[in-house]
């Protein structure tokens, strides 16, 4: 393995990068970020509206990594259970970064309800949430498709996402979340 | 019927349902992975108390921040209470938000906007 740690903290230092984690995602994992994360804003003294804003879309976009486990085929090699997520800081805004292994057939689906919600003005976003709120669907886990719609809502931005093939099975999905401060 | 206490986590709220005053509080966080497991004991109070309900039922929702896996849950609870409303059971749900929590509000109004029951938002100031 060739790795130079230097120029990958270099990297991240330049990108603004306060915190990221390549691997499998456990519950325990999902609850130290948050408070890490939490403690981190509160050092900052950022103000507790945009405190708020960053937590609970931070919640939404790990626990969607947390879910995804659930979703991935049998067929999926080991290695496509883990993900990667980066949380960065500018004076300007807050970035969320996740990525993770999706199989094609779900990345088609994904696609077409991220470009749904990107198609949607603010008091659209508001009647749609409230449609899929209120439309009796639930996954077993609760949410029923409402994590992304929020996370656009919340940060009052177009989702910036991507899909990149990586075989006849799977892409690799990346996602930017931006917060403006 | 008896009292339902569930003690707050980092991720679950405290709740405190007691049926004889007619008083039920949802205060603190409510972020768990999977949220249905967490208010079926909640839900399934509610049910029992709509066959013996009293005249008024005070409701307080005093939530610092909730997921979207609690949210469809949220609303199964408001649905319940709108049932116990219909029953008689003269339901006002007190909403609280932090004042410059405006999504918290804007959750509040969207519930308002499903469930036929009267709100009422509830300011908190902020401590610090």
């Amino acid at each position: 393995m060739d790795i130079n740690i230097y120029d990958l903290y270099n990297k991240m230092e330049q990108d603004s990068i306060m915190l990221s984690f390549k691997g499998n995602v456990t519950s325990e994992l999902l609850t130290s970020i948050l408070q890490i994360m939490e403690s981190k804003m509160e050092k900052l003294n950022e103000p507790n509206r945009i405190k708020k804003k960053v937590y609970n879309i931070l919640v939404e976009a790990l626990q969607n990594l947390y879910h995804h486990l659930d979703k991935q085929p049998d067929s999926a090699p080991q290695g496509h259970n883990t993900v990667i997520f980066m949380i960065g800081k500018t004076s300007e805004a807050y970035s969320i970064f996740t990525g993770n292994y999706i199989a094609n057939v779900n990345a088609v689906k994904l696609r077409s309800r991220l470009e749904k919600i990107n198609s949607l003005e603010p008091e659209e976003l508001k009647a749609y949430y409230k449609e899929v709120l209120n439309n009796g669907m639930m996954s077993d886990k609760g949410g029923g498709g409402l994590g992304m719609i929020d996370i656009a809502r919340k940060s009052g931005q177009r989702l910036d996402f991507d899909f990149q093939k990586v075989d006849e099975e799977f892409s690799f999905y990346s996602l930017n979340i931006n917060i403006p401060q | 019927m008896e009292n339902l206490v569930i003690e707050g986590s980092p991720k679950t709220p405290t709740i405190k349902f007691s049926p004889e005053e007619g008083k039920l509080l949802i205060q603190g966080r409510s972020i768990p992975e999977n949220s249905i497991d967490f208010y079926k004991p909640l839900v399934d109070s509610l049910e029992e108390y709509t066959g013996n309900v009293k005249d008024t039922t005070s409701v307080d929702i005093v939530l610092e921040y909730f997921n979207t896996s609690s949210s469809k849950c949220i609303l199964d609870v408001f649905k319940k209470l709108e049932k116990i409303n219909e029953a008689g059971g003269g339901v006002t749900i007190n909403w609280h938000y932090e004042e410059d929590d405006e999504d918290m509000l804007e959750a509040g109004e969207d519930y308002q906007a499903i469930i036929n029951i009267p709100f009422k938002m509830v300011e908190i100031e902020e401590e610090d």
